[in-house]
């Protein structure tokens, strides 16, 4: 009737996890009760879980993301504190067993859950506003995107209490990740939460590829178009390419543990190589999906504090394209040592040192824009320029490592983990932060407390480089990753400093939080609230709206008739919302829970196929059918705003910015 | 705040330079061999080509960083420049350029720092021949012309180039000697090549670079390198060994155990590596010199049948 699943599976005997689960069982019945208590659930329900607009699920991306974010760190810091105790002799407070599942989690909720989900909150925010779109192009598929990610997510969480979560690293290699090495449910919650959440990846970057080429106002050529719509663009073209590919070698790995096929196994003719060669071929376009973006909200952020257009706005795209393109061909130095030819590893590491050409030109782009600007420090310009500096050094040490010939002593080694924590650190999350700050107040209508901002970016500056700074030199005495404990006594010292880092990152995220807190707190200063739309004297069509924009974002689509439209409106005195024009009635989506019911129809499914529950998992499947038919057949699912509405609240926004222009 | 913040920092400087004098054994960096060697001037090298733009970039960051801050009025301020094929000439030109060299170099130690190709040895020297096997969770060496085995230790003899056969008799892991230079993947039912050579007498730490679940932690081996007379007396110390390594006592052998400890066999079955290869090609085993895929002997097999 269960399955495996028994009620020895629940891990009664590990303290930590019966502590956590206490937690957040308080935290949990807390916030229920409070909604309960104020009687938020019909909001919740109409205004959030259902909401097909952009804006709104951008916002529930962003604290999805942040809930990954304190998962995903308090995996890192158990995972540094272990290190620093366990040594010499003593075995340090984590058994591999729940230290494995740790590191496991940790990657795989940073890159599934925190990066990608935060990625896909700052394009749905932006992108359509950028373009001056009213919403993407398939607004219900993006609603279901996002559950199909958070139903993922609450699956990797159900592991930590439910059985447990996968001991193979966070891409799982086989054979180690087959049944005969790894026998567990582990696994098949990787799997599924991979596999779920693949769905909404793949179906965002069809939703933004289309929203992109065919929505753009009228004038906005591809050489017209914002530098964050530009890599927002590649970085779906790269979903598109890469997902499935993703999705295939799960799915092989997945026929390999539950029809017992030998697609990676030892025997049978299976080859482990192969998925190591697909989950590259996925994997090393990924760290482009998620960087990309990054350097487009650097490209937005830096022009505006700086006071001038971006340097060699057409370098930027050529840069942001060629690196699209060329992220396809480097896969292989990923695994330089499985014993490839001379020929094949000089091709492939050569092909890796190429894209940093492309992007040095970049951070040279950004230097060049701050050159003869007058630049405002605020967060986001801290965020930016200490991007520059820390991606810089994980760039070059990227570099090293794409010569195989180091690469032979680096590979696997804490130097790794320096490096690609540089570049994801430094790069994607510092990127997505400062993006967070700069967008904020289109998003609330408020701006974001500024000195826990830049409290929260000291700490997490200084922090990053206590922490990983001795990871480059471990790596360089020889410490591989993944290690449980150690006797080497010159290692000791490193790892202490190390753990001082987490801390000082610790710091850093109570800041954030702070700044959350503090910001919500004061949104009603007149100083903090955003009454124009454009606080940051915005080059690009989101600032010319109100903030938070109208659900229909423009009453009338602006015109576009230059690149960094909003800007070259303001100079020549145009207004580019055309107040007080022709209004007409708005075409819009309705709000659905069919993306909610396949969601939660995909996490009952992807439950029970872990624990062999098989008419469970049939039930789950009947949900996910059941609710896309009738989603399908559904015909009453658009409305219009009437031509009176739009003008009303037009109106309204127009007699504030008088009366904030009169004062 | 910030000054607690600098005192915190300033602790942290004095306790790290401590550590610069006492803890750090860069081993990578301090190698015991030529191919070790090889790859530390590499790094040296390619390093150095790097800093040419990193240093210059992260400096005139922070230098336009500060000079055109908004509180600075006495800097220019060009609010609609955005354009300069000079400066696009020059950032496209200098990475291109070190891009350039650094693929020379590249090509070149791809091909001198292969791990496939045979080290070159001093006249009338024989190179030694190892045959690797990755196990749950520790390393087994073979000695095919000694006829000997051990476990979790390695003794070469010192300026003798070392020809290594690695395979798995399980999950992935990578054979690895920081102070020797390369590494290279343990596949089951794959063969991989490594050439060493220790140049110094000591014992070297020898480790697994690829995680392989639950034992991976005390997968360590030491490596002994030592002249050629403490060599040969190694070799008869094995002997003396009352193990043997055999289709009979190799199945406890590969049972998963943690932090094994060393282990000696005195006599081993020739046939032991290609056995254990072919076990996960329907008795097939590629051979090194023709490349073509041959019978391993049935009689070996019969004993060492797959464990399921």
């Amino acid at each position: 009737m269960l399955g495996r699943l028994s009620l020895s599976a629940i891990p009664l005997d590990v303290p930590i996890l019966v502590g956590t689960f206490i937690g957040v069982a308080i935290v949990g019945i807390a916030v229920l009760g409070l909604i309960t208590y104020y009687g938020k659930w019909g909001y919740l329900w109409k205004e959030w879980f259902t909401s097909v607009d952009h804006k709104r699920l951008a916002v529930m991306y962003i604290v999805l993301a942040l809930v990954a974010l304190f998962r995903g760190f308090a995996d890192a810091i158990m995972m540094r504190t272990q290190l620093a105790l366990a040594y010499a002799g003593n075995p340090g407070y984590l058994p591999p067993h729940h230290y494995d599942q740790i590191f496991s989690a940790h990657g795989t909720i940073m890159i599934f859950f925190l990066a990608m989900a935060f990625m896909t909150g700052l394009f749905n925010f932006v992108v359509p506003l950028q373009i001056g779109a009213r919403d993407v192009a398939f607004p219900f598929l993006n609603n279901l995107s996002f559950w199909m990610t958070a139903v993922a997510f609450i699956l990797v969480n159900v592991s930590l209490f439910i059985g447990e979560f996968s001991q193979c690293g966070w891409l799982a290699y086989p054979p180690l990740s087959e049944t005969q090495f790894s026998p567990g449910v582990g696994v098949d919650y990787y799997i599924w939460a991979i596999q779920i959440s693949g769905v909404g990846t793949l179906l965002t970057g069809v939703n933004f590829f289309v929203t992109i080429v065919k929505m753009r106002a009228p004038g906005m050529s591809w050489m017209k178009m914002p530098v964050f719509t530009w890599t927002a663009f590649c970085s779906s073209i790269l979903i598109m390419v890469s997902f499935p590919v993703l999705t295939v070698a799960v799915a092989l790995l997945g026929l390999d543990r539950y029809f017992g096929m030998h697609f990676f196994t030892n025997d049978g003719g299976g080859n482990q190589m192969m998925y190591l060669n697909l989950i590259w071929a996925w994997g090393h376009p990924e760290v482009y999906i998620l960087v990309i973006p990054a350097f487009g909200v650097f490209s937005e952020v830096v022009p505006a504090f700086s006071g001038k257009p971006l340097f060699g706005y057409a370098t930027m795209v050529y840069a942001t394209c060629s690196i699209m393109v060329l992220s396809f061909v480097v896969w292989v130095h990923h695994f330089f040592t499985m014993g490839a030819g001379p020929d094949v590893n000089a091709f492939f590491g050569i092909a890796t040192m190429i894209i940093s050409i492309p992007t040095g030109v970049k951070l040279f782009n950004w230097m060049f824009t701050m050159y003869k600007g007058r630049i405002q420090y605020h967060a986001c310009m801290y965020w930016a320029v200490g991007f520059m500096v820390t991606f810089t050094i994980g760039g070059m040490t990227g570099v090293m490592m794409a010569i195989p010939g180091a690469d032979f002593v680096l590979h696997n080694s804490l130097f790794l983990i320096a490096h690609f924590h540089n570049v994801i650190i430094g790069g994607v999350y510092f990127g997505y932060i400062c993006g967070m700050n700069f967008w904020a107040p289109k998003v609330l209508g408020f701006k974001l407390n500024e000195s826990w901002g830049i409290r929260a970016f000291w700490f997490w500056l200084v922090g990053f480089f206590f922490a990983f700074v001795p990871l480059y030199v471990l790596g360089f005495q020889g410490m591989t990753r993944r290690l449980n404990h150690y006797d080497n006594p010159a290692w000791h010292p490193w790892l202490l400093i190390a753990e001082v880092g987490a801390v000082l990152i610790l710091l850093g995220i109570a800041c954030q939080l702070m700044q959350l807190y503090v910001s919500i707190r004061d949104c009603n200063l007149p100083a903090n609230r955003d009454v124009t739309g454009d606080p940051w004297n915005g080059r690009t069509l989101e600032w010319s709206t109100s903030s938070p924009p109208p659900i229909y974002n423009f009453a009338i689509v602006p015109n576009v008739t230059a690149l960094d439209a909003f800007m070259h409106d303001k100079e020549g005195g145009i207004d580019t919302r055309q107040a007080g024009g022709h209004y007409e009635a708005i075409h819009m989506p309705k709000n659905t829970a069919a993306g909610l019911v396949v969601g939660i129809s995909s996490l009952v499914f992807g439950f029970a196929a872990v624990w062999y529950i098989w008419w469970l998992a049939a039930l789950g499947l009947i949900g996910v059918i059941g609710a896309v038919i009738a989603r399908s057949a559904n015909k009453d699912i658009d409305y219009y705003i009437p031509a009176e509405e739009v003008a009303r609240i037009e109106n309204e926004h127009t007699r504030k910015l008088l009366a904030q222009a009169a004062e | 705040m910030k000054n607690k913040l600098l005192a915190r920092m300033a602790r942290l400087g004095g306790l790290s330079s401590a550590l610069l004098l006492a803890g750090c054994e860069l081993d990578v960096l301090d190698p015991k061999g030529p191919v070790g060697e090889g790859v530390k001037s590499l790094i040296a090298t390619s390093t150095i080509a790097m800093l040419i733009v990193v240093v210059p970039t992260i400096i005139l960051t922070l230098v336009f960083a500060w000079q055109y801050r908004q509180s600075n009025t006495s800097a220019e301020y060009l609010p609609k420049w955005s354009h300069s094929n000079t400066i696009e000439m020059v950032i496209w030109g200098v990475p291109s350029l070190i891009i350039l060299f650094l693929a020379v170099i590249t090509y070149q130690t791809c091909h001198s720092l292969d791990p496939y190709k045979p080290l070159e040895a001093e006249a009338n020297t024989k190179p030694l021949h190892v045959q690797v096997v990755a196990m749950d969770w520790k390393w087994l060496f073979i000695y095919p012309e000694q006829g000997i085995a051990t476990v979790n230790q390695l003794a070469v003899p010192v300026n003798t180039p070392v020809d290594f056969d690695i395979t798995s008799d399980s999950v992935m892991n990578s054979f690895f000697i920081p102070r020797l230079g390369s590494m290279i993947y343990a596949m089951a039912g794959m063969q991989t090549q490594l050439h060493l050579l220790a140049s110094e007498p000591g014992d070297y730490l020898g480790e697994s670079a690829n995680y392989s679940g639950r034992g991976f932690s005390d997968m360590k081996f030491h490596t002994l390198a030592m002249s050629g007379d403490e060599f040969n007396a190694w070799v008869e110390k094995v002997r003396s060994s009352s193990e043997e390594l055999d289709g009979q006592t190799y199945p406890k052998l590969a049972a998963p155990s943690e932090a094994n400890p060393v282990e000696y066999f005195a006599h081993v079955e020739p046939s032991m590596f290609n056995t254990i290869v072919a076990k996960y090609n329907n008795g097939m085993v590629m051979d090194k010199s023709t490349g073509k895929m041959i019978q391993v002997q049935q009689s070996a097999m019969s004993d060492m049948n797959m464990k399921e």
